[in-house]
């Protein structure tokens, strides 16, 4: 059972309302084998750290996917600040995806013939920054990560937590409105995921960027402001 | 706890009260009465003894000081290892099964959901107390205990969860009378 250290009361920070920033509305995705949307509803407010978790093959990767306008569901909607989304043309929701959304995934999402501050200023360049300007962003990214000295190394140079804390700053580089984070730390040790994960949600609450953290780990999850439970393609919690 | 405060030196207790709310965060808040009670209780053992008092920024204080017994006792102490405990005895199961038994399924499953937000929230206070920069080592430590006990304890209820079906049915099938 809970332990008896005392915490100090600003720490436990009662819920605040927040503005709704995207929410899926009765989601239905189905593979053809099995489903793996049910007909989950889900709310992001602007700012919040919704922790999405389940059990393995839940759904809830495929939740994210069509949160982040990846897949596109077989049923339901999906709002982002208040407009419909999931109906918009490929290249519109990836035009959405690259200007205000962050992806993290595991791992392998670094280019690996790229420095660590090419990699973070590559969704600057993409769109439309000028080399030198990015790169300057990009090293002060890599800063507050705290991994300023790797900015000239490649990602096979690096561990694996200074290469996902390279990939954090360059999913935020951009400050977008959701960061959609899918199981970021499990391929890291406790330390190295405990570090990624205190820094990717203070930089999170900074820049008032929403994120939408899948994971199957509670302490993990624990990071969020909230959290979702998918069982079997239903939102059970 | 107290005596092995004392193996660094001559202490009142004032002192070593200060001292243990520093070293020990995750510990029970200790009361003055409990210092001087487990003072006067060890020098009674003859573990500690009790110099004269004098008069510190005020207040009249006793100095206490460890004897060659009470050193004996606190290296024995510290080098015993502490048996790991069986925990066996869980009263999260205990309230599955007596709802079980006495309401169904439902009344089961809904507990579990109540503890497991319960135990994240409590898990959430704790990871925020680490995270926060000006955390001490000895802080993060602690919360670490506490969130890897609570995360087992979560790891179980999600078991529970999974399996509380099958559990209900060994539970009606198997009358004990």
């Amino acid at each position: 059972m809970p332990g008896s250290m005392t915490l100090p009361d600003h720490i436990h920070s009662p819920e605040i309302p927040r503005e709704t920033v995207l929410s899926g509305r009765a989601l239905v995705k189905d593979y053809g084998n099995a489903p793996a949307l049910r007909g989950v509803s889900v709310e992001l407010g602007r700012g919040e750290i919704l922790a999405v978790t389940g059990p393995s093959g839940s759904g809830k990767s495929t939740l994210l996917l069509c949160m982040a306008g990846v897949l596109r569901p077989d049923a339901g909607e999906v709002h982002f600040q208040g407009r419909r989304i999931d109906t918009d043309s490929e290249t519109d929701r990836s035009l959405l995806r690259r200007d205000s959304f962050g992806v993290l995934f595991q791992f392998g999402q670094l280019i690996t013939e790229m420095t660590a501050a090419e990699n973070v200023a590559l969704p600057l360049l993409l769109s439309g920054a000028r080399r030198r300007p990015a790169m300057m962003t990009a090293r002060d990214w890599l800063r507050r990560f705290g991994v300023e000295a790797l900015a000239d190394q490649l990602p096979t140079q690096m561990s694996g937590g200074q290469s996902q804390r390279v990939a954090v700053a360059r999913a935020l580089v951009t400050e977008p409105a959701v960061l959609f984070a899918d199981e970021p730390t499990a391929a890291l040790d406790t330390v190295a995921g405990e570090q990624v994960m205190t820094e990717l949600t203070r930089v999170a609450r900074e820049t008032g960027t929403a994120v939408l953290l899948v994971t199957h780990d509670a302490r993990v999850a624990a990071y969020g402001d909230r959290e979702i439970v998918v069982r079997d393609g239903l939102c059970s919690s | 706890m107290l005596l092995g405060l004392l193996a660094e030196g001559e202490r009142h207790g004032y002192e070593l009260k200060r001292e243990h709310d520093a070293r020990f965060p995750a510990a029970r808040p200790l009361a003055f009465g409990q210092v001087y009670a487990t003072l006067e209780r060890l020098r009674k053992s003859g573990l500690v003894s009790a110099a004269t008092s004098v008069k510190v920024d005020g207040p009249q204080r006793t100095p206490f000081t460890m004897t060659p017994a009470g050193r004996d006792e606190f290296e024995r102490w510290l080098t015993e290892v502490q048996p790991p405990s069986p925990y066996v005895a869980n009263p999260l199961s205990v309230k599955v099964t007596l709802a079980l038994l006495t309401a169904g399924e439902p009344l089961a499953q809904d507990f579990l959901r109540r503890q497991r937000d319960a135990h994240l929230g409590r898990m959430r206070e704790y990871t925020r107390l680490k995270s926060r920069p000006d955390s001490s080592l000895a802080e993060v430590l602690a919360a670490d205990y506490a969130l890897t006990h609570l995360d087992a304890d979560l790891r179980w209820i999600d078991a529970a969860l999974e399996r509380v079906a099958e559990l209900n049915k060994e539970l009606h099938s198997c009358p004990v009378r």
